[in-house]
């Protein structure tokens, strides 16, 4: 459907450098997943991309002609916003038919897309409905049928799961993914949630204060986290970081495990003082120190744990990730 | 100790509270309405105490009188040119206040003024800009050359005579009527517009919709229950208003060319003397109004609240 290039993209407000020198490239019908905290960007990001924003450097690209001087409508992009925004004074049929309606489409044609939108994202038996009348979820899915209607060539969705309870949330995740690839719409889409990116993504591109600090696989994000912000915001409960050799050593808590158990030949060895056992049903959590650093291990609730013990604990070497001291940069090895 | 437990007592607290409100309804507007209303069916004349009950006389009178049917057409005129481009114009300024931009609290604050002027120092400020001989808008006018030589395009005399000619009266009194009442109607649509969620603009222009599609599709029926009230308000005000009309023409120039109901109704009942009469012009549209007070507010009732 299309390519999208961000080459060099910033984007200040006064002093702020809301989004800081951005260069990213998504492919054709790919899921990118931009993630990160809280103020990190992602939303100004995403507003570039629309032409809700204007850049203050930089460029965006879509199939290969600048469209920074282009207005919204006629990008070819939709966006589906963090508060659905609804128009609350028309029906769910009118809201999705508006982007055509806008274009002038005769009657006919407008209700045969509409149901097709509506059918895509099963919510056919809603049309006649106002938003204030629809659920949570199914407002999302109108916010997202009245996005698709028109067929743009890229998809933006700003934390478009957020405001949805937990429940609703996992199986709207799975019916996202499954529409995504069904009508192969390239795609953006904003979270803060890392175990939402992982699930969705096909890329996922990591933000810190306006800057891209990593973007790959979520394997590659999750197992070769490119510095210690990646690997402390990326899974949960985070990496743990121990100071050794002069290098900041890094592993994640489930690669944590009593040293008798490794098949490893040589893993790196710490001894591991535990002091709290959380027993959360499919796994259990050891909350202690080695020396005076805080780690993590997410261990097997069948493990025999006792809290207060002091025991041998080693990490597989070729799952130790390894970070500079200063910069927080990965090191490979 | 007493008295503070007695207050803490809604059944108590609630009636004080209320209470000067429901005095000021009563004394100032439920029994003048009555007592007018008792008039309009009546002989009473100022110098006459003499009482007697004529029935609808008062009102068929008036209706077959010349005058009265000039003022109805008059007041139509004045109340809803008025109120259309108070709209108009508070709209456009909301739109431009509600950016941000250099010298914003200037404009706010020129646009604010009418409103901290009593309405009648006002109105005599615009009867010496729009006097006869000494307007500095004629004067404005014949400067760039639009008045006062042969062939301008508001004529060859000297000065417009804005309140000796029945159309540019007419025109001063709704522009006057104007400039009082856009102040609060932009604060009002200020907060209108201030209360759209950005994101249902952003989404609407995502959508693909232009200004003018916004402006009629979107934002005018989600401000409706906000405009709705406040163009009724605009209206019976407007309607029942004569303080412009008085100051700057009292209903002149003749033949009564900018006399509305509200001006007729003082002119016949209290510089006329005659009470009845008065009365029943001003009660006139009494169930017109009323009527449409109450299919106003059951739309804004129906429409959505965001
Ligand atoms: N319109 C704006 N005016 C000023 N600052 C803004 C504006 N929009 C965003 N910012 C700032 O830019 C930074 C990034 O914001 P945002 O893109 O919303 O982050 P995120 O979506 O990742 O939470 C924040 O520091 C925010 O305060
Ligand atoms: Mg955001």
């Amino acid at each position: 459907m299309a390519i999208v290039e961000l080459k060099g993209i910033s984007k200040s407000f006064g002093q702020v450098r809301a989004v800081d020198g951005v260069d990213v490239e998504i492919k054709d019908g790919e899921f990118l997943v931009l993630l990160g905290p809280s103020g990190s960007g992602k939303t100004t990001l995403m507003r570039l991309c629309a032409g809700l924003e204007r850049p203050t450097g930089g460029s965006i690209v879509i199939d290969g002609s600048v469209v920074n001087d282009v207005p919204p409508r006629e990008r070819g992009i939709a966006m589906v916003f963090q508060s659905y925004a609804l128009y609350p004074h028309k029906t769910v049929f009118r809201n999705i038919a508006f982007p055509l309606t806008v274009e002038g489409m005769d009657k006919a044609e407008i209700r045969k897309k509409v149901e097709w939108a509506a059918g895509l994202l099963g919510i056919g038996h809603l049309l006649d409905r106002m938003p204030s009348q629809v659920s949570g979820g199914e407002k999302q899915r109108v916010a997202i049928a009245r996005a698709l209607v028109r067929r743009p060539k890229v998809l933006l969705m700003d934390e478009p799961l957020s405001n949805l309870d937990a429940k609703v949330r996992h199986s709207a995740r799975d019916e996202l993914k499954k529409f995504q690839r069904e009508i192969g719409v390239t795609t953006i889409y904003v979270t803060h949630d890392q175990a939402e990116a992982m699930g969705l993504g096909d890329r996922i591109a990591v933000m810190h204060e306006g800057k891209v600090r990593q973007i790959g696989t979520p394997d590659d994000i999750y197992h070769y986290p490119a510095d210690t912000f990646v690997a402390g915001f990326v899974g949960t409960p985070p990496m743990n970081f121990i100071e050794k050799d002069g290098l900041l050593t890094g592993f994640r808590p489930e690669l944590f495990h009593p040293a008798e158990l490794i098949s490893d030949q040589d893993p790196v060895r710490f001894r591991f003082r535990i002091e709290r056992v959380e027993n959360l049903g499919a796994y259990s959590l050891a909350y202690g120190t080695i020396g005076s650093v805080k780690v993590i291990a997410n261990l097997s609730p069948r493990l025999r744990i006792r809290e207060g013990e002091e025991r041998d604990f080693g990490v597989s070497r070729q799952d130790v990730r390894y970070f500079d001291k200063q910069t927080g940069a990965g090191i490979r090895r | 100790m007493n008295v503070r437990r007695l207050l803490d007592r809604e059944s108590v607290l609630a009636p004080l509270l209320l209470l000067p409100v429901v005095l000021y309804v009563v004394l100032f507007i439920g029994f003048p309405f009555v007592m007018s209303f008792v008039y309009s069916i009546s002989n009473v004349t100022v110098g006459n105490p003499d009482f007697r009950v004529t029935g609808l006389g008062n009102f068929r009178e008036i209706l077959a009188d010349k005058v009265f049917q000039k003022s109805l057409l008059n007041t139509f005129i004045f109340t809803f040119v008025s109120v259309g481009l108070v709209l108009v114009f508070a709209h456009a300024l909301a739109e431009i206040l509600i950016r941000d931009f250099r010298g914003k609290w200037l404009v706010r604050f020129l646009i604010m003024l009418p409103w901290t002027a009593p309405i009648a120092l006002g109105s005599i400020g615009f009867l010496w800009f729009l006097d006869s001989l000494f307007s500095p808008l004629d004067w404005l006018l014949r400067a760039v050359g639009l008045l006062g030589k042969p062939g301008a395009l508001f004529g060859p005399m000297s000065n417009l005579y804005w309140f000796g000619r029945p159309d540019l009266a007419m025109a001063a009194v709704i522009g006057v009527h104007v400039w009082r009442l856009l102040p609060l109607a932009t604060v009002i649509l200020i907060a209108g517009l201030n209360s759209i969620p950005k994101e249902i603009t952003e989404a609407a222009q995502m959508d693909g919709a232009g200004y003018f599609r916004r402006l009629f599709q979107i934002n005018l029926p989600l401000l409706f229950p906000v405009i709705g009230v406040s163009i009724l308000f605009a209206t019976f005000f407007t309607f029942t208003d004569m303080t412009v009309v008085w100051v700057l023409t009292k209903g002149g120039p003749p033949p009564h060319s900018t006399q509305v109901l509200a001006s007729l109704a003082f002119l016949k009942g209290i510089q006329g003397g005659d009470l009845a009469q008065g009365a029943a012009v001003a009660l006139f549209f009494f169930p017109v109004l009323a009527g449409i007070a109450a299919i106003v507010l059951r739309l804004v009732k129906k429409a959505v609240v965001i």
